[in-house]
This record gives structure tokens, sequence and C-alpha cells, in this order.
């Protein structure tokens, strides 16, 4: 081997003395840097993400998964009790998703898709949405009937098969259950000598974990949002919404999702299985409480009234669209699509029947320094359209992709710039859907005649252009 | 009202080009008469220790400049070290490069080894990051599991490097500073030979990013590279080209209008070449792999690859395996005596 003798510094007799003073008060902080982190030295987190719900516990999941993710810390915080599910209860759950089928790529990619379809979910293959002013109506469906829509699951059983999921991943990433977060600690933007460069998390038994990310999935009343301050844009809808488990009178191929608009509000029927469905029923807060209030045989009547009654078409608008819809078959004669009718309603399953206000809100920001919030945290929608869950799974995909290529270049997780793109991507979807879904409510939630006709026009000229309608459901299945 | 502005700016140019070349022209032999004191002091030890044909390479280059640093620049980056870590700020630039040098590095380095580390696809790597300033290379290549060294002349930039890595538990055990010089940690401090046989030929890659532009020995610095690297290991340069072009828009553009580098950051003189460089490697032992141009786009911030080296680029080489054969009639990097292209 060579040797040559060690050459000098150049300044290095002069810069010894010159630099001394500011050389020992870097390594005095330095040391200091060393000696705090040292302290909580196990406690520091690649990720933590606040909030086991369907979208919190995707994320964990996601991530866990990720090979180029192998070896970090990452930590799921829960305030509930662990969900176990050792077996499918028999009646159904009343509060259920519509998963697109990008939703159960996502799942099926972090392997509990497969949980989900041995437990139970149920494929549609066709949607139709109606107007109850008028006979306007557009149908949804996939190739002809060849290949599912969406799937409705009940939020329980996603959770379960992703609670399964993660305790085959036990060893990527960590799940504190029952554990409530009272306090967040930002970091400085810049980092300073003596302040700790990462977000801080106090639990409600005292315990501080410290993460170079945190992901908040707590929800639409997100505690991590509110303590950023992150302003948000936010209605009620002064609607609230009436769920419960519908029994048909007879059973049927249900695979179909129906949506009526009424002038109070959207109503949909959700197949559950053959003899099942799944009821949401948006409307006023005083006709939810009455529809609470009755007796069950009413109640399915009032159902079954609200799909199939015409008491609120008027003559006007009925001759206007039939007229509109004649000379749209006499351009596009194969176009369109008969009307079907939903199948009747017999029961309901006991004590089924809740109700929960309705909102939308919108996050200004989806991130902060070291922070991202993702699912309802970020925005949260009318169920009308179904997509509130199918939002959150594609923040989880969308953000999973970004910090596996963050970590393959070997940034540091929770640097702004990634999170930056997360937040251009994902509010370039989210916001054209919460606009389209609101402006859908709205513009429903009338009777009057101009809006009617509107909605019967648009809602017939859509129905006839498949491309159109392609694009509108590629856009939702994402 | 534009030409006004177009001709002040040409003015400007030349200006500033003929004070550079002053500037040089002044510096240098002061440069040398400062090492030529240790330049004697060296030349015993070196007698005893080398084969005629090498040290006859080694005292002509050592001559002309003791060391791989200059001065200078020392003074330069000294005032600046506090500012690594602001990725708004001065070095701004240098952050965004990560998404170009990091993925060159990673990728160039995984074809190499072929290892599978998933999570850690550098894992069982020794790098060496020369002039590692605050360590904004330093640590990205760390979080990819590499066990790297971070060196620089400036302590008070090996303190920030040092303080920012501290508080990071993945960094801890993977990556580690020293202040000091390329040529020191070749040499192997003033341990005895069995220390010095072990401190040269350790490590798989070097890493010298945007630093070769600030040398001012740059036949010692790829000569000390080979001593450290072993048999078959990288090197991965990135830097700027000496065209008209990179003046340009290297000075001009990014230190003086746009203020994207700080003033007074390069010196045009000491620009390389990609023909030149790889000359110089080549006959340092080592086969250059790939060069390929960079181009920052100011607005945006980032960086993308492009087909010219006109500005900025990236070089790869290997060290070839068999002992290299010392070139008999090396060249002097005088770069003042090269043609403004």
């Amino acid at each position: 081997m060579h040797k040559i003798t060690r050459a000098t510094l150049a300044l290095n007799g002069l810069g010894r003395c010159f630099i001394a003073e500011h050389h020992l008060s870097l390594i005095k902080i330095a040391s200091r840097g060393l000696a705090c982190s040292e302290h909580g030295k196990s406690d520091v987190y690649d990720v933590i993400i606040s909030g086991g719900g369907m979208v919190g516990s995707a994320m964990a999941c996601s991530l866990g998964q990720d090979p180029n993710l192998v070896g970090k810390k990452i930590l799921l915080l829960e305030a509930g009790n662990k969900k176990v599910m050792d077996k499918v209860p028999d009646t159904y759950s009343t509060r259920v998703s519509s998963i697109s089928p990008g939703s159960a790529t996502l799942l099926s990619g972090i392997g509990a898709w497969e949980h989900i379809t041995k437990m139970r979910c149920k494929p549609y293959k066709k949607m139709q949405v109606w107007d109850a002013c008028s006979d306007a109506l557009i149908t949804f469906d996939k190739e002809n009937l060849q290949e599912e829509m969406a799937y409705i699951v009940e939020n329980d059983i996603v959770v379960a098969a992703l609670t399964k999921q993660l305790d085959s991943l036990s060893d990527n990433v960590q799940v504190k259950y029952r554990s409530k977060v009272v306090r967040y600690t930002w970091p400085m933007p810049h980092q300073t000598a003596d302040s700790i460069p990462w977000v801080q998390v106090t639990l409600a038994n005292g315990e501080t974990l410290q993460t170079k990310l945190l992901i908040g999935a707590d929800g639409p009343n997100s505690m991590v949002r509110r303590e950023l301050g992150i302003p948000t844009v936010k209605w009620n809808y002064d609607q609230s919404a009436v769920v419960a488990v519908l029994h048909l009178s007879e059973p049927t191929e249900n695979n179909v999702a129906w949506q009526r608009f009424l002038p109070t509000g959207p109503i949909a029927m959700l197949p559950l299985s053959d003899t099942e469905s799944s009821l949401v029923w948006s409307t006023s807060h005083r006709l939810a409480e009455e529809l609470l209030e009755l007796d069950e045989e009413s109640f399915v009547d009032a159902i079954n009234s609200a799909f199939w009654s015409n008491e609120n078409q008027s003559e006007l608008i009925e001759t206007a669209g039939s007229l509109f819809r004649g000379a749209l078959s006499a351009i596009m004669p194969s176009a369109g699509s008969p009307r079907q009718l939903p199948p009747s309603v017999a029961g309901i399953g006991p004590k089924t029947r809740v109700m929960f206000p309705l909102g939308m809100g919108h996050a200004s920001e989806y991130i902060r320094h070291r922070v991202a919030l993702i699912g309802d945290a970020a925005h949260r929608v009318h169920p009308l359209a179904g997509q509130g869950a199918n939002l959150g799974f594609g923040d989880v995909a969308c953000l999973t992709q970004l910090l596996s290529q963050t970590a393959f270049t070997g940034k540091d997780l929770g640097a702004i710039q990634h999170l930056l793109e997360y937040e251009t991507d994902r509010q370039r979807h989210n916001l054209p859907m919460m606009a389209a879904i609101d402006l859908m409510k709205r513009l429903y939630s009338t009777n009057a005649a101009p809006a009617v006709l509107l909605r019967t026009f648009g809602l017939q000229a859509t129905n006839m252009l498949p491309t159109l309608k392609e694009q509108i459901m590629a856009f939702a299945s994402k | 009202m534009y030409s006004n502005k177009l001709s002040r700016l040409v003015l400007g140019l030349y200006s500033r080009n003929a004070a550079a070349v002053s500037g040089v022209v002044v510096h240098r032999p002061a440069g040398r008469s400062m090492f030529s004191w240790a330049a004697v002091c060296k030349q015993r030890t070196l007698w005893l220790q080398r084969s005629a044909c090498l040290e006859h390479r080694l005292t002509s280059t050592r001559s002309i400049s003791q060391t791989t640093v200059d001065p200078d620049e020392l003074r330069k980056f000294r005032s600046l070290a506090s500012k690594w870590w602001d990725e708004q700020g001065e070095f701004a630039a240098l952050h965004a490069m990560n998404d170009l040098r990091v993925p060159f590095i990673r990728d160039n380095l995984l074809n190499v080894h072929r290892s599978r580390h998933p999570g850690n696809p550098l894992s069982g790597l020794r790098i060496l990051d020369v002039g590692c300033g605050g360590g904004l290379l330093t640590e990205p290549l760390g979080r990819l599991g590499a066990d790297i060294l971070g060196i620089d002349p400036v302590e008070n930039s090996i303190g920030t490097a040092q303080l920012h890595a501290s508080y990071d538990p993945d960094l801890r055990e993977r990556v580690s500073y020293q202040a000091c010089t390329l040529e020191e940690l070749s040499a192997g401090g003033e341990e005895g030979e069995e220390g010095q046989q072990q401190r040269s030929g350790q490590f798989n890659a070097i890493v010298a990013s945007e630093v070769v532009e600030h040398l001012a020995d740059l036949e010692t610095f790829a000569f000390c590279c080979g001593l450290v690297l072993k048999p078959g290991g990288s090197l991965f340069i990135t830097t700027i080209n000496k065209t008209n072009l990179s003046y340009a828009l290297g000075i001009v553009v990014a230190e003086e209008l746009l203020r994207i580098v700080p003033s007074g950051t390069h010196d045009w003189e000491k620009f390389i070449s990609p023909v030149e460089l790889e000359r110089l490697l080549e006959s340092n032992g080592f086969s250059v792999q790939s060069v390929r141009g960079m181009l920052y786009n100011p607005v945006s911030g980032a960086w993308s690859w492009c087909d010219s080296t006109d500005i900025n680029y990236a070089l790869h080489a290997v060290k070839v395996t068999e002992d290299p054969q010392p070139d008999p009639h090396p060249e002097e990097p005088s770069h003042t005596a090269d043609t403004h292209s």
C-alpha cells in the first residue's frame, strides 16, 4: 500500500486559534444534542399515525408493507379498543362504505382485501340515480354488467380486516390501542441548536413520543388539524342521515345501487346481500327525527314511498323532460338505458335505525412541517356519491408512494418537499370531487322548476353520452 | 433599453473575467511560497517511502501546492457554515440537487455491488464524502444504509453536520464526521505503518459533490482518492464545466443576478471540463463509467438530467483493479493556462 505523509491543512495553525472558540461551543451543543436525544432514544419514530379507523389502519398497513420502508419505526395510535372479529356477526352493521375498484386495489395490495372477501362484502354492477321531480335518470355500469362498479362493505369489516393484517405486520408496525393523545408539540420549521426537531406526542398516560412524521387520520373533528390551527372550510348541510339495514320483500340478484333525489335530500339503497340492503337517507333534521320516532311498519312504508311515489312530479317538467328525452333518442337511438324499479322493502333489522348530522369540510392545507392529514381529517363529504372512504384510501395510496420514493432517495420522511407533492396531488383530485358532490347536493335540494329542468336535461343528456359517463366513472373509481 | 442592459451585462462579464484571471495570477505564487517550507519537510519521508517513479510524480505535483484545499475557499465556507440546513436559504440548490445525485450514486453503486437490502439499499458499503459541508449529501446516503464518513476542512461545517445528525437515531450509528482534508485522511494521521495500511484502501466509494471546483490541486485529489478507495471502488464527482455558458449561468446569473448561490462561491478558473477531468482521472488509475449533464431550473428550483454537459455534470469513475501505471510525464494542472474556449 502506498503511504504518504500527512500534508498539513493550509491554515492549520492560524485556523485552529481562529476557530477554536466557535468549535468548542459547537462541540458542546453537539454533545448536548446527543445527550438529550440519548434520553429519549428509543422513542423517535419515523412515522406515527394518529387514529386507527379505516384510513389510519390502511395507512399503517400500507407503510408497513412497503419494501423501501423496511426497518422504519412506524406506530399507530388508536384511542379505542382493538377490534378483533373472530367470526362475522349474523346481523349487518348500519355503517357501510362504498369501496371503489381503486380502493379495492389498494386494500388487496396490503393484503386486507382477501380477509374482506372471506368475511363479507357485496359487489354491485350497476348504479341507477333518478330524480323524484321528473323521470330523468342516469345509470352507470361497466362493460354491460360484466365488471363490478364498486363494493358495499361494512366499516367494521374493513377495520377488522386491516387489524388482522396489522397483526401479521407486528415486526414493522407497532400499534398502541387505548392510547389517547393529550398534546402535540410542533417543531420549529428551522432547527435551532437546543430544540427538538421532531413532532412530540404526549399520551394521556404521560408518555411522550417523538416522530419525524405525524400522519393525522383522526377523523372529521381531527385534533391534529385543530392543534395545528389549519383553517377549514366547512358547513353543515342542515341535513341528517338516517341509516338502517333493510330486509327486502323477496330475494333478488340485488346488484344495483339505487339512489333517488328527493327535494329533501337523496335516499339510497345499497346492496348487502340477496335479501338485505343498507339504507342511507339524507334529509332534514326534523324529518330525520320523525323517521326515527316512527314504528317499524310506518318507517318501511315511508322508505317504499320515497322510492316509488310520484307526488313531487309536475306535469310541466314531465312533458318537457319526455320531449327532451324523445329528441335525444331520435339523435342517438341506441344510447341511454331503460328505467328499472328498485326492490320493495319488507322490514328493517332490529335496532338498526340511527341518525347522524351531515356536513362537508375541507382543510385548506393537508400538510405542515412534519405533519400530513389524510382521510376525513383533511376532507369530509356528503355520502351521496359514496366517496368518503375512497377519497381517504386515495390519500393513503398517494402518500405511501411518495414516502416510499422519499425513503429510497434517503430523504428525511418529514421533509416538506414530498409532503407538498402529496398535498398538490390530492387536492387536485379531492377538490373537484367535493365540488361536484356539493353541487349535486345543492342542485337536487330544490323543487323549483328551473333547477329541476336544468338537472332533468343535464341528467338525461349525460345518460346518453357513454364516453362522458365512462369518464365520470373513471374519476369516481380511482 | 434592453440592449443597454445587455451591454452592461457583457461588460460586467468581461471585467469579472479579467479580475478573476488577475486574482489568480497574484494569488498563486503567494500560495506556493506559503507551502514551500512544508514541502521541504515532506521530501525526506517521501524519499524514504516511495519508489523512484512514483516519487517523481508526487513531488512534482506536491511542490505546486501542498494541499488540495484552497485557503480562500476555506474562509468563504467558514462564513456560511451555519446556513447549511436552511432548505430555502443559500444552499437550496444543493438541497434540491439531492434528487439527482442521491439516485445517481445509489443506482451506480447498486449496479456495481448488486446486493439486496430492502429499506437499506446501501448497507454494507463504506463511503467517504469529501467536502461534506453540513452533511447535506452525507445524511441521505447514511439513511440508505451506508456507513459513511464525511470530511471537510471547515470545522464549523463539521460542527453543524455533527449536530444535525445527532438528533436522528438512524444516522448516529452510520454517519461520522471528521474535520480534516483528504490528504490527512489518506496519509492516515500520525499512527504507525499498520494504522496507515488499515486506513488506505478502505472505502467502497468516494463522493465529491460540488467540491472539485473549489480545490487547488486536482492531481493530488485524484491520487489521494485512489489511495483510500478499495480496488473496484467508485468515485462520484459532480461539478461545473468550464465553458462560457457555465460562466454566464453559474456565476453571473446564479451568483450575481438571481442569488441562488452566495456571491463569490465559485471561481471560474477552477472549473474543469469533463474531458479534462476524465483525462486526469484516467491518468490516476480510474476508468470513467459515465458522465451526465445536469440542469437547474431556477423557477421550479429543481434539477433534471440533460444531454448537455455544458454547465453542470455528474461523473462516475471506478478505480481499476490492477495497480495504476504512473504517468511518465505528469501534466501540470495549471488552470490559468487554459484557453477560454
